[in-house]
């Protein structure tokens, strides 16, 4: 019974995770193979034209893509780690309507904020740069890492902060020293969103960053699919290597990706 | 006697009230210290592009009078013209459909899975785990892998079909399938996120009141009926709310495979928004903003019919 359960479940994830399978399939199918009918199955005659052509061209984009996500991680947590610590130890008089609002934050429309920032970004000059698009990308986080951030904080046992206050600790200093290392694992959790989404994110990146001299690769590959629609192997090797992040973080790290979603779907 | 005992006490604890009362003041300032910066980040960050969305709404801008600043007032001139457009009723029938078809399917399937992951069976959480992939994709390589499988003539999956005889069907390039075409894809992403919530809502409930439900002679269809789901209902009323807030502002998926087409057979409110503010070469920002402000009026509409349904449902 039991043998029989794990066969349906591979069975369940081999369907699953087909479109992935696909993705990698394709990205190794050399160019006269790839209108083929039946196509091929599996890359038996493999070529890695694809990933010469993705080495030569998308390298840049990669590049900004990993500035941007890391920038959208620190920005985020240097907002969120004090404001959470706040909202869940200090006890601020309007702390729940803020927790309000940080929720509703969540709800409004990319394409809405992106507009917004359209607006403001091409009267301040910051259009098309790196640093526009960080300060863009942080919003897709910084509501969801202050409410994750302060559902764990609550958590931690008010003994420890009285203990530090004792040893005459003050606000800040119980902060750092107590509870941002206590906190570890959900600054892991919020981190590996940030970055996932920043990562991940087209609607910003395609409408404040069009022009820019430093593109990330989720335009990289979108330009790539509107300039030749014919090697697909390149687009696809394009994708299997944006992926590589979120296969790393998922190998690495699926208990806190769990955790977070599980976290961020529960709070109320 | 006992009045003079309490005298003394009595001024003590006020003291201490009053000592507590000014810790309490310059821990308020703390507090406040430490959300400041967030504070100042939601006004600039959210406040201000919302604020400047209803005014793009109300003018008539174009890219030259962003910088020059002379946008003339319109009052509600944009959003007469997006209600006149013929655009506007297909949009909003496909936003619905696209909506209520994904987010059905993704709870559907999340729970089915979230009941077989339960058992105990080898790999069942490795398997879980890897049921996460298609979530944490970025949406340009699902979109583009979409794309690529769906295609008429190359496209696995009509290829997988002509074996069972089915004729190539198009995919993407036909008004009739090409919204069916991005809400299939938008399933596939959003199933790992129903999944793993549920699962984490089945775990909790306690295995006890199976055990006695059982004892009572339930069956497994009927245990899943009278326990499971109605226990689940709290869970999977915040899945369904969220699914519902994230599908209705999906946009990339749509914007990837099928740019809202063919003549707009797959166009929602989100990709339309985009279309009118960035998708022409010249950009009607107004118009654009008015579709947005529409959106966020459609989310506030289903969110209350959803509450709604949630408080008749309560009494039961």
């Amino acid at each position: 019974m039991r043998r029989v359960k794990t066969a349906v479940g591979l069975l369940l994830t081999a369907v699953m995770l087909f479109p992935v399978y696909w993705m990698i399939n394709v990205s190794f199918t050399r160019d006269q193979d790839m209108r083929k009918s039946p196509p091929n199955w599996f890359p038996a005659d493999g070529t890695l034209d694809g990933y010469r052509a993705v080495l030569d061209q998308q390298l840049p984009y990669l590049g900004v893509s990993l500035v941007v996500g890391v920038g959208t991680v620190a920005l985020t947590l240097l907002l969120a780690a004090p404001a959470a610590y706040s909202l869940a130890k200090l006890r601020p008089r309007g702390g729940g309507a803020l927790s309000f609002v940080l929720l509703i934050a969540q709800m409004i429309p990319g394409i809405i904020m992106a507009m917004g920032f359209y607006a403001i970004f091409l009267s301040t000059g910051v259009l098309n740069t790196v640093p526009g698009l960080i300060v863009a990308d942080s919003t897709l986080a910084v509501p969801f890492a202050v409410l994750i951030l302060t559902t764990f904080m609550s958590g931690i046992p008010e003994e420890l902060l009285q203990a530090a206050r004792t040893d005459g600790a003050g606000v800040v200093r119980t902060f750092v020293s107590i509870v941002l290392p206590v906190s570890r694992n959900s600054l892991i959790t919020v981190s590996l969103f940030a970055f996932l989404w920043a990562w991940s994110d087209f609607i910003f990146a395609s409408t404040l960053d069009q022009g820019g001299d430093h593109q990330p690769i989720t335009l990289g590959i979108y330009h790539y699919i509107g300039n030749n629609n014919q090697e697909w192997n390149a687009i696809m090797a394009t994708a299997v290597i944006a992926s590589v992040p979120a296969a790393i973080l998922l190998v690495i790290a699926q208990r806190y990706v769990a955790e977070g979603v599980t976290a961020g779907a529960v709070k109320d | 006697m006992s009045r003079v005992i309490q005298e003394p006490v009595r001024t003590a604890r006020t003291t201490a009230r009053r000592r507590r009362a000014a810790r309490a003041r310059s821990g308020q300032w703390a507090a406040w210290a430490f959300l400041a910066p967030v504070v100042l980040y939601l006004l600039v960050f959210y406040a201000y592009p919302l604020y400047r969305n209803v005014e793009l709404s109300l003018r008539n801008y174009t890219v030259r009078s962003f910088v020059q600043g002379d946008a003339p007032f319109a009052g509600f001139a944009n959003y007469a013209k997006v209600f006149a457009d013929a655009t506007f009723g297909p949009a909003l029938w496909h936003t619905v459909v696209f909506t209520l078809v994904s987010l059905a399917f993704q709870f559907v399937i999340g729970l089915a899975l979230a009941l077989f992951f339960l058992k105990n069976f080898r790999l069942s959480a490795t398997l879980r785990g890897l049921f996460l992939v298609p979530w944490l994709l970025p949406l340009i390589v699902s979109g583009s892998t979409w794309s690529w499988m769906l295609n008429s003539d190359s496209g696995v999956v009509n290829a997988v079909l002509s074996w069972f005889g089915i004729g190539p069907v198009n995919w993407l390039t036909s008004p009739d399938w090409s919204l069916w075409s991005v809400v299939i894809a938008n399933i596939w992403i959003g199933i790992p996120f129903n999944l793993v919530v549920l699962y984490s809502g089945l775990q909790a409930i306690p295995p006890a009141i199976y055990e006695a439900a059982a004892l009572d002679g339930a069956g497994g269809w009927q245990r899943f009926w009278k326990v499971t789901f109605p226990l689940l209902r709290p869970v999977s009323a915040i899945t369904l709310l969220l699914g519902l807030v994230y599908t209705l502002k999906v946009f990339d998926i749509i914007w990837i495979m099928t740019k809202g087409g063919p003549s707009g057979a797959s166009t929602t409110f989100a990709t339309w928004s985009y279309r009118l503010g960035f998708g022409n070469l010249v950009p009607s920002f107004g118009p654009g903003a008015a579709v947005g402000n529409l959106l966020i009026v459609t989310a506030l509409v289903f969110g209350l019919v959803y509450i709604r349904a949630q408080r008749r449902q309560a009494p039961l």
